[in-house]
């Protein structure tokens, strides 16, 4: 068995709106001089530690939790898994 | 007839629905605490409005995992009147009773203010004394009262008639404007304002006769109070 970290990163659903990314973008990033940046999304971020045997486990483990116990709503959000070495 | 009050940690508006049902509609009321079972001999339950779990991760969703959902689903399937009102909603929805999901306001604000809903089913355990389209002018307060459904799903609770309440304008970006709606067999329904703070005259500025009869429709549906 290792330890691992995930990140599970939840996040709005292309087409499922996120005033909370768009005032940032309008009312404070492209209000300043960068003009460069299109698009700003927010999301939630959990930082799961665990203990499994290999990347390959802690990926399906992670995402049965997710899915088990509704950790996102699959209605209007997704949800990536990045497993990270200890 | 008892109804069972459910109260969950951060539950606060428990007191509140507890004294409308048994000082204003003479109801047998009792409080049910979310890790224990529910009494057998309950006829109707509420889901109370509040911040049960502070809302963290998502308003509602820790509380679907109380223990006493389970028997709340088993009293669902027995076709027991259940009402959820705005934290009681957001549980209800994600605990899979009823379709949809509450996402923060657009405003991103918490907005507490008078509403007028219209009623869109009369059939349900708390809109049976209604007539079809009456007004309530009733309060919202919430912060994560967005109701939200995709097109299809959208499209299945027009055919089946589980739209319950509609705000009369654009409140907060709801579907459809939708304030409130019921399982395909009618007799769960959510709702995001709070009835409980609109039957008295004392602390309701506009007509507090529309959203009584909310109570009245239960009474009506499981018998006269104690």
């Amino acid at each position: 068995m290792a330890t691992f970290n995930v990140h599970v990163t939840i996040e709005n659903k292309p087409g499922i709106s996120d005033p909370e990314g768009e005032t940032i973008l309008n009312d404070l990033v492209l209000k300043g001089t960068h003009k460069t940046v299109s698009k700003i999304k927010t999301a939630k971020m959990l930082k799961f530690t665990i203990k499994e045997k290999d990347k390959k486990t802690v990926q399906s483990k992670v995402q049965e939790i997710c899915d088990e116990l509704r950790i996102y709503n699959p209605m209007v959000s997704k949800v990536t898994i990045d497993v990270f070495d200890s | 007839m008892k109804v069972g009050v459910v109260v969950f940690p951060g539950s606060n508006c428990d007191r509140d629905m507890y004294h409308v049902l048994t000082d204003v509609f003479n109801f047998d009321a009792q409080y049910c605490w979310h890790e224990k079972a529910l009494p057998k001999n309950i006829d109707a339950v509420i889901l109370p409005g509040g911040f049960s779990y502070g809302d963290r991760l998502r308003a509602g969703v820790i509380a679907a995992h109380s223990p006493i959902i389970k028997d709340v689903k088993k009293m669902a399937k027995k076709g027991i009147p259940i009402l959820g009102v705005c934290n009681g909603f957001q549980i209800l929805v994600e605990s899979g009773l009823l379709p949809g999901i509450l996402l923060k306001n657009e405003s991103l604000n918490f907005m507490c203010e008078w509403t007028n809903l219209i009623v869109e089913n009369n059939k349900t355990p708390f809109t049976n004394q209604f007539k079809l389209h009456e007004k309530i002018p009733i309060p919202i307060a919430n912060g994560e009262g967005r109701y939200y459904v995709d097109d299809d799903t959208l499209k299945q609770l027009k055919k089946k008639n589980q739209i319950v309440f509609r705000y009369s304008q654009v409140i907060n970006g709801s579907s459809h404007r939708i304030a409130g709606v019921c399982n395909q067999e009618g007799n769960v329904v959510g709702m995001m304002p709070h009835p409980e703070r609109a039957v008295e005259s004392e602390i309701n500025p506009m007509d507090n006769k529309p959203s009584s009869l909310i109570f009245e429709s239960l009474l009506a549906k499981i018998g006269v109070g104690n």
